[in-house]
């Protein structure tokens, strides 16, 4: 609790983060976030965003490789209650997308960052199909946009230590995958629906 | 604090509040065709200088506590500075040191009244530093303009801005410490009162503009009837300053009114070229610290020196 408030704080100052909601609004119904990913911070920052009673409900998604590694890390995922997946073993019935969906139930919801590694940050790489595959199996499910800005100058790939400028957190409308919905089709789309959120004023 | 102190503070509280009503007023009559946005902007700006006063009250009580503030005000100006400026990955260290060393050492120096050292910290050591830092990173795509960008923000924002609250730690003729703290609200508000008699004169006999691409609202009526007007008001409140004379008073805040003009219409072009309208989002819609401050910010390092001259200080 203490940490959570600390780290949550910590974070908040040295983002500078401004939340934006637009055409999409707080709520505790099953929701998966995807957002663009620029930096360490960013799972910190989203979940921070989000109001305490749905942050109680919401599991973000982050690398087992990554933050599985050493005590402060392992600490921290506990904190955030993140559901670690692992990358580099796939197996046929263990499959990130069953993980996450017996792990979350029928209450809580997820971060995930569909471009599956962080990125320099100038654009949003192409999505894996993990978003996908989630969707499909439970349609029921909102996937919520989700566009961080200026992290990449906060804290970029290969350095470690962030420069507190000003970054904005925006939430788009939800989306769900259509009917007859190709992979790639969706995939692109919910690409752009990312993207679109960096423009809007 | 004594009689001099409460007088200054009903005179800020009744000049705040007429202005207050009056924009509140004249809000409320379309019919009058006034630039409305530019009247908006004024509405808020009264509203930001309430709380900033509020928080000045305590120069009267801790010059370390205002110091605080200062640097606090600086740290989130310059965030929003670097933030609107584009800057490379390359320059992510130089900004580190930017932003966590060189701003609040230059406060601490300030604090601790180590004139001889902030006067030239930033100016000569930053100054070099950044440059080097840069160089360092190994990208030399448009370095000069790399490392202004840095150099200015550094200085507008916080060596710049640091001077204000140094006004407290002058020694004006063993003064007691309210007559500083007085000082330092007689500088902010000829600032505020230069940033509205320019505004009004403006909008009242404003026939040229001085630079319509960089700001429309800016005119030359403005600025000679905005700085006369400073100087009448400043003189009006000479008998809260240490000034001796009448006429340095006056002076004093016609000085205010064109450094503050000089600010305004710097940052104006700042923002002009990132194609912005305000430099933060710090409150949904209310612009940035840096939009409040950038008269300030412009007016406290000559203010500070013309004082220190005036009182033969060494």
């Amino acid at each position: 609790m203490f940490t959570e408030l600390l780290l949550t704080t910590l974070a908040r100052f040295l983002s500078g983060a401004s939340v934006r909601w637009i055409d999409c609004q707080p709520d505790t119904c099953q929701r998966v976030y995807f957002a663009n990913h620029t930096s360490h911070l960013d799972m910190i920052l989203i979940w921070s965003a989000l109001p305490h009673d749905v942050r109680k409900l919401t599991r973000p998604v982050a690398a087992k490789d990554y933050w599985d590694r050493g005590p402060i890390r392992r600490y921290m995922a506990k904190t955030y209650n993140a559901l670690l997946v692992d990358r580099k073993e796939i197996k046929v019935h263990q499959s990130p997308v069953d993980v996450m969906l017996r792990e979350i139930g029928s209450t809580d919801s997820l971060i995930i960052f569909p471009e599956g590694g962080r990125t320099a940050g100038e654009t949003v790489g192409e999505f894996k199909s993990g978003l996908y595959y989630l969707s499909k199996k439970r349609p029921d499910l909102e996937l919520v946009p989700v566009h961080i800005d200026n992290m990449n100058r906060v804290l970029p790939r290969g350095e470690f230590l962030p420069v507190p400028l000003l970054s904005c957190i925006t939430f788009g409308p939800p989306m769900w995958l259509e009917a007859g919905e190709t992979k790639n089709d969706f995939l692109t789309r919910a690409r752009d629906a990312v993207r679109r959120l960096k423009e809007v004023d | 604090m004594t009689a001099r102190d409460w007088l200054l503070a009903a005179v800020v509280v009744a000049l705040l509040g007429t202005a207050t009503a009056v924009g509140q007023i004249v809000q409320r009559q379309p019919h009058l065709s006034l630039n409305t946005a530019a009247l908006t902007t004024f509405n808020r700006r009264i509203r930001v200088w309430w709380i900033f006063y509020a928080l000045l009250l305590v120069a009267f009580f801790s010059p370390t506590l205002t110091v605080a503030i200062f640097g606090l005000m600086s740290f989130e100006a310059l965030r929003e500075f670097i933030t609107l400026t584009p800057t490379r990955r390359a320059d992510h260290r130089a900004l580190f040191w930017t932003l966590i060393f060189f701003t609040p050492m230059q406060y601490i120096f300030v604090a601790y009244n180590y004139y001889a050292l902030y006067s030239i910290f930033i100016p000569v050591y930053a100054f070099l530093f950044i440059p080097a830092r840069v160089a360092m990173a190994g990208d030399y795509k448009r370095f000069l303009e790399r490392v202004a960008k840095i150099q200015s923000g550094l200085l507008i924002c916080v060596y710049c801005l640091s001077f204000a609250p140094a006004l407290l730690y002058l020694d004006i003729n063993n003064a007691l410490p309210g007559a500083k703290a007085r000082l330092l609200f007689f500088f902010v508000t000829m600032a505020l009162l230069s940033e509205a008699f320019q505004f009004i004169w403006s909008q009242l006999y404003g026939r040229h503009v001085i630079a319509p691409t960089i700001n429309a609202t800016r005119t030359w009526e403005g600025l000679v009837g905005g700085s006369a007007s400073t100087a009448l008001a400043g003189m009006a409140l000479w008998w809260a300053t240490p000034f001796e004379q009448l006429w340095q008073a006056a002076f004093m805040a016609m000085v205010v009114a064109i450094m503050g003009f000089a600010g305004a219409m710097t940052m104006s072009a700042i923002k002009r070229d990132r194609g912005v309208q305000d430099y933060g989002t710090l409150v949904e819609g209310h612009g940035g610290v840096l939009d409040r401050i950038d008269a300030i910010c412009f007016a406290a390092p000559v203010f500070y020196h013309i004082t220190r001259q005036i009182f033969g200080i060494k």
